[in-house]
């Protein structure tokens, strides 16, 4: 009953606020959506201790699609997996909820605000409690439908629309391929479920399939369609560009959708599939890959950034291609712990930067703050935490969780192997690096802000406040509580998760020698004293670089020209081809032939028919007279 | 019968296409077609009346009267139509004639 | 060649003569002279086929009074000399071409001929009288089988001088006229008015 009640109370507050907003007010709202979302989060405790302690069961909503062998049915699956998940995703989207009451304060449209907030949580538990993969495709769909929508909340500035429709469009490319992956399954499978799928994904290991003339490994072939649409939703390279524009919704979106929930969908969607990622060493290879390098690429690109925003979206994409590169080793188990320890110190970290950003009057640009320390105590504490979290110091959450991602990373046995442990290090290093510089420029040094934006910077009201300290409390702590996720065999997962015995890089994990585990705290040192050096004791010294590597730092400026490629490759000739086609077949040949045209033949017709009406007598005498002889000459000959 | 009656028709049928002719080849004036319609008549009246004599059937005859008094009355309206316009419009040139225009 | 021939010749030749100068002649007037020798010729033909009544009306009628009436219109309404203007060739091909699809077709009418000069005379609605004249014969007819005919063609000839009458007629508003009626019920109380009036003041 619980595990309802986790999906569905977000839902019942979101249709209240968004239908009724305009009775209940801002207040009622508010109340409504984030009590929806306490008592989701408690149902969540709740369920968590008996999906760990027992045996995964599955509510039965109701019937779906019946269509031939084609069946899919609402259901709400509890396991470890998604008790897990749905943990995370309700807890940090309540204190998400909690924050936005007083971020959102004083917004003209706070009632459609919340009301999407639990709109997506819904959507969001949907996908991580499915049982099939078409609900998790509806859910999957749902929260990339609540992003746009959020994104281009403020819909009156046009870079948030634009934002939007980049950040849903790029989104469809991966969800085509996700698409194709389903069609797939149920090509190979007939089935869409879950337990079916998955138990009989060893029959189909060495099976081929013929694609386009092509013939390949069947579970390749789906795994990698699976993980396109994976890449799509979390941001791996390729599909990537959508997360810093996306920057442009409020804070509490970026927050909660792109640091703690939507983009680990895609992390979620291949620890669910483990059991089919299992038996395609190229899939996973290609998981690795991409994990890997993103996680390098991001940090690169996060270097340079100077709006706080968009360092910690770099941030997240990077992390994000830790934790798929996790699930590339096979030590999928490592990635869902890094994604659980990540959801609470990244979206700490997001709603401290909002409320910096709140504190200076809507200043978003690094270059602009400093010396606020002093001012915002409670800010400035927690998003010490949440760096020192994210960088991987010991005892906070995260240098377990990344920590074990490097330690398998090393001690695994794939292509990709030890690519990804080098990158990771060195993505370590940089993450550090921005970190401290993020923390440096913002709070430190001589304020390079207006006078009167001084003035005004106060710490933030008690109902921001509060869900921070709750999330920096996680950020410490959640590391320490989640340790069994990783320890053993996997046993806490009860089979949610699937590993194949041979593939044992979380285990050999624990292993490895002193200087593979010593060495990430390492490199987050030497990040932390690089930026302190860079920003505390020579604050010349970054100009004086970027002065003597101009090409290289414009290069990272502009994120590897990822969207200047794209723009010239896809949205620049699709944009010509609609030209085309709207000119060259709607205008000029279907409207031509029809409704203009017809039109345009009707007034030239007619005008070609006004000229028998000459008004000269004479004129018509000549026409009564060829209509004579016409007469006379079809009375002669066919009479 | 010295003179066959495809003579007669022959002459009836020439004037008839003159008639025609003078419809709407004149550039002229009103009076022209109307004076061409009478031509017409004539001619018709003279196929009416060949026709009388070779039959031996005086209807012939008696249509052509009554032809004769409709073609006077309708010159006679047809003309006073023509004077009023003249008064009216102050021309009776053909081509200027086309108030009708469509 | 009979004399008849000859004379029909005569006759054919120049009225169609006469109708070809009548569309093409410049003065108008001289259109509706060579109108009237267009008819005189006509009669002559008419005279040649035994209709002398008929050929008489024809002068009497046509040439007396319709063809008098147009020359009377011409000479009224002022119209000038016009010189051909353009635009006369633009219809002369078509024009031909129909004028000659006409004529070929009323000439090819005479080639199926269904009735011969044999058997004339034995469906005749109104057989010729031998001993009548013309139109002696023609008045036997008018007023007898044709009789509600020819009153109706009065009619019409009344209807004609009712309209032409009320299209042309014009309310000068200088010229005076009598009204009878008003004269005759006019009463001396109207009229005349006797006053006392004093020598040497007015009225």
């Amino acid at each position: 009953m619980f595990a309802v009640g986790v999906v569905f109370f977000p839902l019942l507050g979101a249709i209240i606020a968004g239908l009724f907003g305009r009775w209940i007010g801002d207040r009622g709202a508010q109340l409504v959506t984030c009590g929806g979302l306490i008592l989701s989060a408690l149902c969540s405790w709740a369920v968590l201790p008996g999906a760990v302690g027992g045996e995964p069961y599955t509510v039965e909503l109701f019937r779906w699609i019946h269509a031939g062998t084609f069946e899919a049915d609402w259901a709400i699956r509890v396991d470890v997996l998604s008790a897990v998940m749905m943990f995370t995703v309700s807890t940090v989207s309540a204190l998400i909820h909690v924050y936005s009451v007083g971020y959102m304060a004083h917004d003209p449209s706070v009632p459609r605000f919340m009301s999407y907030l639990s709109l997506f949580t819904f959507f969001m538990l949907a996908l991580v409690s499915a049982d099939n993969f078409l609900q998790l495709y509806f859910g999957w769909e749902g929260v990339g439908l609540v992003s746009y929508l959020l994104i281009g909340f403020w819909y009156t500035r046009p870079s948030a629309c634009a934002a939007a429709i980049k950040a849903f469009l790029v989104n469809r490319v991966g969800d085509f391929g996700f698409a194709l992956g389903i069609a797939a399954i149920y090509l190979v499978f007939d089935s869409v479920e879950f337990d079916v799928v998955f138990g009989a994904a060893r029959e189909f290991a060495d099976t081929e399939l013929v694609v386009f003339g092509g013939t390949f490994d069947t579970i390749t072939v789906i795994c990698i369609l699976l993980f396109i649409g994976a890449m799509g939703k979390s941001a791996q390279i390729g599909l990537h560009t959508w997360l810093p524009d996306a920057m442009e919704g409020p804070t509490p979106v970026s927050a909660l959708i792109h640091a703690a929930t939507m983009v680990t969908a895609g992390v979620f969607l291949v620890a669910r599939c483990s059991p089919l990622f299992e038996f395609s060493t190229t899939a996973l290879a290609f998981v690795t890959f991409i994990g890997a390098t993103t996680a390098f690429f991001a940090a690169t690109v996060g270097l340079v950034q100077n709006d706080i925003k968009r360092v910690i979206a770099y941030s997240t994409c990077s992390q994000l291609g830790y934790m798929f590169f996790a699930c590339g080793v096979s030590a999928y188990a490592a990635g869902i712990f890094h994604l659980y320890t990540h959801a609470f110190f990244k979206a700490l970290l997001f709603l401290g930067a909002g409320s910096v950003i709140h504190a200076m009057s809507d200043e978003q640009d690094m270059r602009k703050m400093g010396g606020i320390w002093r001012q915002l105590p409670i800010t400035y504490a927690v998003m010490w935490i949440g760096s020192l979290a994210l960088a991987g110091i010991p005892i906070f959450a995260g240098y377990y969780s990344k920590d074990l991602i490097l330690e398998a990373a090393a001690a695994a046995h794939g292509p990709f192997a030890g690519y990804a442990f080098w990158l990771g290090l060195g993505a370590a290093v940089l993450t550090a690096f921005y970190s401290w510089r993020l923390l440096f420029m913002t709070f430190h040094g001589a304020p390079r802000a207006s006078g009167e934006v001084m003035g005004h910077v106060h710490e933030s009201p008690r109902v921001m406040t509060i869900p921070l300290i709750l999330l920096a409390v996680g950020a410490t702590f959640a590391g320490l509580a989640g340790l069994p996720m990783v320890e053993g065999t996997g046993e806490f997962w009860r089979g949610s998760i699937f590993v194949l015995p041979e593939h044992d890089a979380l285990e050999e994990a624990h292993h490895v020698s002193l200087l593979i585990k010593v060495l990430p705290v390492i490199a987050a040192v030497v990040g932390i004293a690089l930026a302190y050096l860079m920003y505390l004791r020579q604050p010349d010294l970054p100009a004086r670089l970027a002065g003597a590597l101009p090409s290289l730092y414009r290069f990272l400026l502009n994120k590897w020209y990822f969207d200047e490629l794209y723009d010239r490759l896809f949205v620049e000739p699709a944009k010509r081809f609609g030209h085309g086609l709207w000119q060259g077949v709607d205008v000029l040949t279907i409207d031509r032939l029809g409704p203009d045209g017809v039109a345009a033949s009707a007034l030239t017709v007619a005008r070609r028919a006004v000229r028998l009406q000459s008004g000269y007598v004479y004129h018509y005498a000549f026409a009564m007279l060829i209509g004579v002889a016409a007469l006379v000459t079809w009375y002669l000959f066919a009479v | 019968m010295a003179v066959p009656l495809s003579h007669y028709l022959t002459v009836a049928a020439i004037l008839f296409t003159l008639g025609i002719f003078g419809i709407f080849l004149n550039r002229k004036n009103v009076i022209i077609i109307l004076m061409s319609i009478e031509l017409i008549l004539l001619a018709v009246n003279l196929n009416l009346v060949a026709f009388s004599a070779f039959l031996g059937d005086l209807v012939g005859q008696i249509f052509a009267m009554f032809v004769l008094t409709v073609a006077a009355a309708e010159a006679a309206i047809g003309l006073a139509i023509l004077v009023v316009y003249f008064r009216n419009r102050g021309s009776i040139e053909v081509e200027d004639i086309s108030l009708m225009r469509g | 060649m009979t004399i008849q021939l000859l004379v029909f010749y005569m006759f054919a030749a120049v009225a169609i003569a006469a109708a070809v100068m009548v569309i093409s002649a410049r003065n108008p007037v001289h259109s509706v002279l060579f109108l009237i020798l267009a008819f005189f010729n006509s009669a002559g033909l008419f005279v040649l086929l035994g209709a002398e009544f008929l050929a008489m009306v024809l002068v009497v009628v046509y040439v007396g009074a319709v063809a008098v009436l147009f020359l009377f219109v011409v000479m009224m309404l002022d119209i000038n000399f016009v010189r051909l203007r353009e635009g006369f060739l633009q219809y002369l091909p078509i024009g031909a071409l129909i004028g000659l699809i006409l004529l070929v077709e009323l000439i090819l009418v005479l080639g199926s001929w269904a009735l011969t000069p044999a058997d004339v005379g034995a469906v005749a609605e109104q057989p010729v009288p031998s001993e009548r004249t013309n139109a002696e014969a023609l008045g036997d007819l008018f007023y007898t089988d044709y009789f509600y005919l020819f009153q109706a063609a009065g009619l019409i000839l009344l209807i004609a001088i009712i309209g032409a009458i009320t299209l042309t007629l014009r309310d000068r508003p200088r010229v005076r006229r009598q009204r009878i009626a008003e004269q005759v019920y006019r009463r001396e109380e109207e009229t005349v008015d006797l006053r006392k009036v004093q020598p040497g003041s007015g009225i």
